[in-house]
């Protein structure tokens, strides 16, 4: 579905919001507003439609009070107090526009301009340039003092970096970038250097950006309120006129971006901060690396050969479509129904997953669908469906917010999930605490202002041992959640769980050999895990892509049901997937034991109900007599993978997340 | 007999030879073998009479003044005979009417005590605030500093008793307590010599008010310009511990209390509390905006007691006399007294601590003595280097935080710095704004770019051809100071307008400018 960038939809409020129980009434300008406690007055007037101007404001950062254009009047408070900085109180007055006030922002604007080229006409950033917007609204008409001061016109550009430019001339020191890179990205690679007007923005870790400590994610160019900071393919091609709302494809964690678009010609992704799961962050690869869709490599047409080694030969969509049609069915009269199949790929989006499905399903006639997910995380599916009786991650993003312990097996967010990544760090400078179980000694263990309290780096292909280590722990010191068991979990599957785990063989002292990890850090991270408040679990390809992947996954889910965390915010079991539509991809039913919405294919009632509606599946429901058959696979896997999971305390109610 | 000498160890007094003096003190007594025990003391402020030499006699301690190292053979000679035959003899100290006059609180052990020794001060009433704090109580105390109006003495003059009270009743798992003695105002001196002088004094009153507000640490913040200062506090610091009054029991009182000291890094700008939080948290030294306030989310978020050296100076004495005793000092809302910093061109510079009330022209002339030169008088900057320049018609003006505000100044933190009529107040104007350029943080605009301009401004007003470029800059240049007096971030921009500001009104035709086109 493609939707069309709504700019109603972006207005930059200015603050953050903040959320409380207690509500604040004021009145601005004479028009009463209720807002939540804590909300700054420059967001209260925002929302009631009042602009203040602004520049160092942005909502996706925190208040930084710099720029000084957006003073009030405040009844009863001395001075031009800072609408950003200010936060709403009960029965404030506030006045945004007065005679002074306009004088002061007309003034302090006058000072910018003193030190900014007057080049707007051949700048970048012109149409789009909030200086420029600001130096409108205050109504500045001339420079009293002239351009002949001391400034930093000539101070030279750094193209270093392939994405973007740095023109220091340009820079208004509104710390946007500084900011973005602490608070968004969490990568504190930039700073200011010098001090007073020899402030300038500096890139930590070398002499330019490139041989900074930049990731290149682009939260910088994205805050900066001028041409300071600005994508060369901007530069190149001018501003874009129009955008469309997408979905980045690299990562599962699913950036909402606008394609900025000139024409049919892509001119930059821009991360929507309405996205749920990015608020306007990106990361290096949906930002910048989208040569891919106009790469001549990449094949736009049609082509077709009989043989290996024939060259392919274009055609016309009519011929490709009909010669693919026709060796389908030449292929299923020679070799039988079941000699051809389809893949559904977890980059695509429901429609075209559901699609695929149903074709393989009513035109071949058989139930040879599979999708990618198939490599990474068809452990999870299983694994979650045997205990939490669904195959989904329990947790949005953002409920990370609200975790107090975080735990991190087998993956590496800050690289292969760089947005979420940054969400958690955020979450650890806040205070949260890390535990991570993962042999290599990813980023997170030691990041700036975020480090693992745990490292528990086992030896490949112990994590098994580990889970139940840590599960023994847990049940023999006592640190289980008892009445969510009793609750919410079925008896004697968690009699028989938790007898298993108790044993001595799986005590730490004794697995702590096989993973090749102390006992006492397997004791600690236990404690932590289990005792430390809300506590959520992220896991990756280091739990699924191993012999015993689903068993890992039940073990994880075992935890988080035996401590009480999984079904509230903050808490839970989360598979970090590797494409964006890896759920919806499984949902759609490209699995071939599973009909959309994962009903099973050996439910008669389920089969019926879509033969009716025109999916017409293959009504082979036993173990299926052809080799190739992949309902003859599943089948397989299914019982080794039950033999292991009858351990399980498998939980009797879908969690409300 | 052996006779006993007084000489300050005090960094002023060193810098004009006081350590030559005792050098020389040393070899004479040598020479003529004179028993001698020289005692290293504070200064007692009186800086124009520095080295000042002191010896008990009956009556009282004499002194000597201000002496070279060449003098000394001499002073030993009238030491022996006739003391007061020497041309340098002041007689008893303590009758000099510069000291007499004064009402010494804070610096109640100035020039007497040793820096270091715990047995001086306790002697002279040292720790009485903190066991009577501890026997009163939290509440009590923050009561005491609440009733006995004390104001901050950095400069805002804030109430400190509210401060107390808040830091106190906010809850948190920990509270700081922080000094700041980034003492950067040019002319001001009393937060060092109280450092160098009496260390405990400063301990006790954060002692005092970590256990009332329930702070179990502390950061005294130093000026690294301040070598002697920072290890004289260090070394107070572990003569107090291994005594009990910090650590884990403060004075027997049952509650933790400890603190370091933490040097700055040469910017005046983290003498500004938020500036000096971020910076004692090893970030770049830039202003933070508030709210919210140090008192709620101050040191590392964390509730934080931000005060001045001489605010928590304050404290042991109103704790150990009382709040109505220290209530007794002072005229209207500033309540008790103010240690004065007396210098610039001026013939007695030194420190007078007073209660507030009397008038800049009883201290600037009656203990001051005039200007240096002998030159009359042209102004005097109150505050420090961000301060308004008071011209003589204001001298009458009582030294009172109100009073000063009504005529467009402020006290600041004491500092008075005097000028005679040869000094160019367009030169002093911008010199305020060359301070703001080179001390600015950066942060704010009207700082960061105003005070570049400002000076540019000044040039070109100064270099102007004719009466009206003149006056068309004097214009940019009141407007560029509004802008940076209402859109500052902090009082740095907000504040150096008023040196500005105030020299262009009382002193036009410095500017070549009429009175008429600088009022306009």
């Amino acid at each position: 579905m493609i939707t069309i960038f709504d700019p109603k939809t972006d207005i930059d409020l200015g603050t953050p919001a903040r959320e409380s129980q207690v509500q604040i009434t004021l009145n601005i300008d004479g028009r009463s507003i209720t807002v939540p406690e804590g909300t700054s007055v420059m967001r209260a007037a925002a929302l009631m439609g009042t602009t203040i101007p602004k520049l160092c404001a942005t909502d996706s950062l925190e208040a930084f009070g710099s720029c000084r254009m957006c003073l009030v009047e405040i009844d009863g408070m001395r001075g031009y107090p800072a609408s950003c900085t200010t936060p709403v109180s009960e029965g404030m007055s506030v006045h945004t526009q007065t005679p002074k006030l306009a004088t002061l922002r007309r003034n302090v604007m006058e000072l910018y301009i003193s030190d900014h080229p007057l080049d707007c006409l051949t700048c970048s950033a012109n149409g789009n340039c909030e200086l420029q917007t600001v130096a409108g609204q205050v109504g500045l008409r001339e420079v009293r003092y002239g351009y002949e001061g001391e400034n930093h016109l000539a101070d030279v550009k750094d193209t270093s970096n392939p994405y973007f430019d740095y023109d220091p001339s340009k820079c208004i020191v509104c710390n946007r970038c500084v900011r973005a890179c602490e608070e968004t990205q969490g990568t504190f690679a930039l700073t200011v250097s010098g001090r007073g007007f020899e402030s300038r923005i500096s890139a930590a870790g070398g002499d330019n950006f490139l041989d900074s400590e930049c990731v290149s994610c682009g939260a910088c160019v994205q805050a900066c309120p001028t041409a300071t900071l600005m994508e060369k393919s901007v530069v190149q091609m001018g501003q874009p006129e129009r955008s469309v709302i997408t979905t980045c494809a690299y990562c599962g964690v699913g950036c909402s971006f606008r394609a900025e678009m000139k024409g049919d010609q892509l001119v930059r992704m821009v991360p929507d901060k309405n996205g749920h799961a990015n608020h306007g962050h990106s990361c290096v690869k949906g930002r910048f690396a989208w040569g891919y869709a106009t790469h001549p490599d990449r094949i736009t047409k049609p082509m077709i050969r009989k043989h290996i080694s024939d060259p392919w030969q274009e055609v016309s969509w009519d011929e490709a479509v009909t010669y693919a049609a026709s060796e389908f069915r030449r292929l299923q009269q020679q070799y039988g129904r079941d000699s051809i199949g389809g893949i559904t790929s977890s980059r695509c989006t429901n429609e075209e997953t559901y699609l695929v499905q149903k074709l393989v399903r009513t035109a071949f006639g058989n139930n040879n669908v599979d999708t990618c997910a198939r490599v990474c995380h068809s452990p999870t599916g299983y694994g979650l469906k045997q205990t939490l009786g669904e195959s989904a991650g329990t947790q949005s993003f953002d409920s990370v917010m609200q975790a107090d312990v975080i735990l991190v097996m087998g993956a590496n967010p800050s690289d292969a999930h760089p947005v979420f990544g940054s969400q958690l760090k955020r979450r650890l400078r806040e205070g949260a605490r890390l535990i991570v179980i993962d042999p290599r000694r990813i980023d997170l263990v030691d990041s700036v202002h975020a480090r693992a309290e745990l490292h528990l780096a086992l030896r490949p292909g112990t994590n098994v041992a580990m889970l139940n280590a840590l599960a023994h722990v847990i049940v023999t010191e006592g640190l289980l959640d008892q009445a969510f068991i009793d609750e919410r979990c079925e008896t004697v599957d968690f009699a028989r769980w938790s007898t298993f785990v108790s044993q001595p063989e799986n005590a730490p002292e004794v697995l702590g050999l096989i993973c090749g990890v102390p006992a006492e850090d397997i004791r600690a991270a236990a404690r932590l895990y289990a005792t430390g408040g809300n506590a959520a679990i992220y896991y990756g390809l280091g739990v699924t892509e191993h012999s015993q992947g689903s068993t890992s996954v039940m073990g994880i889910a075992n935890l988080a049901m035996a401590t009480g965390n999984i079904g509230r915010e903050g808490v839970g079991v989360n598979p970090l997937r590797g494409q964006n539509n890896v759920q919806g991809s499984c949902d759609m039913g490209s699995f071939p034991h599973e009909l959309p919405g994962y009903r099973h294919i050996s439910n008669e009632v389920v089969r019926a109900q879509f033969e009716r509606r025109g999916t017409s599946p293959c009504n082979r429901t036993r173990a299926c007599a052809s080799r190739t058959c992949s309902n003859r696979r599943w089948r397989a896997v299914s019982r080794a993978c039950t033999a292991r999971a009858k351990t399980s305390p498998r939980a009797t109610r879908t969690p409300s997340t | 007999m052996m006779t006993h000498l007084y000489l300050p160890v005090d960094s002023l007094a060193r810098a004009v030879g006081s350590d030559e003096v005792a050098v020389a003190l040393a070899s004479e007594a040598r020479k003529r073998n004179l028993p001698l025990d020289l005692h290293h003391t504070s200064s007692r402020g009186l800086y124009w009479l520095e080295p000042l030499l002191e010896m008990d006699t009956p009556q009282g301690r004499i002194g000597f003044g201000p002496l070279t190292a060449e003098d000394v053979p001499g002073v030993l000679d009238a030491l022996q005979g006739e003391p007061s035959s020497h041309p340098l003899a002041l007689g008893l100290v303590e009758e000099l009417p510069y000291l007499k006059s004064q009402q010494r609180l804070l610096f109640a052990r100035a020039g007497i005590t040793q820096p270091l020794s715990l047995d001086d001060y306790r002697s002279h009433g040292g720790f009485e605030g903190l066991t009577r704090a501890i026997a009163v109580g939290g509440e009590q105390t923050a009561t005491e500093v609440f009733d006995s109006g004390l104001r901050g003495r950095g400069g805002a003059a804030f109430p400190a008793g509210i401060k107390w009270r808040t830091v106190r009743g906010t809850p948190a798992a920990q509270k700081y307590i922080v000094c700041n003695a980034d003492e950067g105002d040019s002319g001001t001196f009393a937060d060092r010599m109280l450092m160098e002088g009496d260390p405990f004094l400063l301990i006790e009153g954060m002692a005092i008010a970590g256990i009332t507000v329930g702070a179990s640490y502390g950061y005294i913040y130093v000026r690294s310009e301040y070598p002697q200062a920072i290890s004289t506090l260090r070394e107070a610091l572990d003569i107090a511990r291994a005594a009990g009054y910090l650590g884990a029991d403060v004075g027997g009182s049952g509650l933790a209390f400890d603190m370091e000291v933490r040097v700055g890094a040469g910017a005046y700008i983290c003498g500004e509390e938020t500036a000096l939080l971020d910076s004692l948290e090893g970030k770049r030294g830039i202003v933070r905006a508030k709210p919210p306030i140090p008192a709620l989310q101050g040191l590392f978020g964390q509730p934080t007691l931000v005060h001045n050296v001489l605010t928590l100076a304050s404290v042991p004495i109103i704790l150990a006399k009382g709040a109505q005793f220290y209530r007794d000092y002072g005229m209207g809302r500033s309540t008790g007294t103010m240690p004065f910093q007396l210098a610039g061109n001026i013939r007695h510079g030194g420190l007078v601590e007073r209660a507030f009330g009397l008038t800049l022209r009883e201290l600037v002339e009656d203990y001051g003595g005039g200007t240096a030169s002998g030159r009359p008088l042209k102004a005097a900057q109150v505050g420090g280097p961000l301060g308004t320049w008071v011209p003589p018609e204001h001298f009458d003006t009582p030294l009172d935080y109100e009073a000063f505000a009504a005529i467009g100044a402020m006290l600041g933190h004491g500092g008075v710095v005097v000028a005679d009529d040869t000094l160019d107040m367009a030169h002093m104007a911008r010199f305020a704004m060359q301070f703001c350029a080179e001390e600015s943080c950066g942060k704010c605009t009207p700082c960061r770019i105003g005070s570049t301009r400002g000076m540019e401004v000044i040039d070109r007003l100064l270099a102007a051809p004719d009466q009206g470029k003149r006056t068309e800059q004097a214009i940019v240049l009141k407007d560029l100071c509004d802008t940076l007096q209402y859109g500052s971030l902090c009082a740095l921009g907000g504040m150096s307008a008023f040196p500005v500001t105030s020299a262009l009104k009382y002193f036009p035709a410095d500017f070549g400018l009429q009175a008429s086109e600088a009022e306009q």
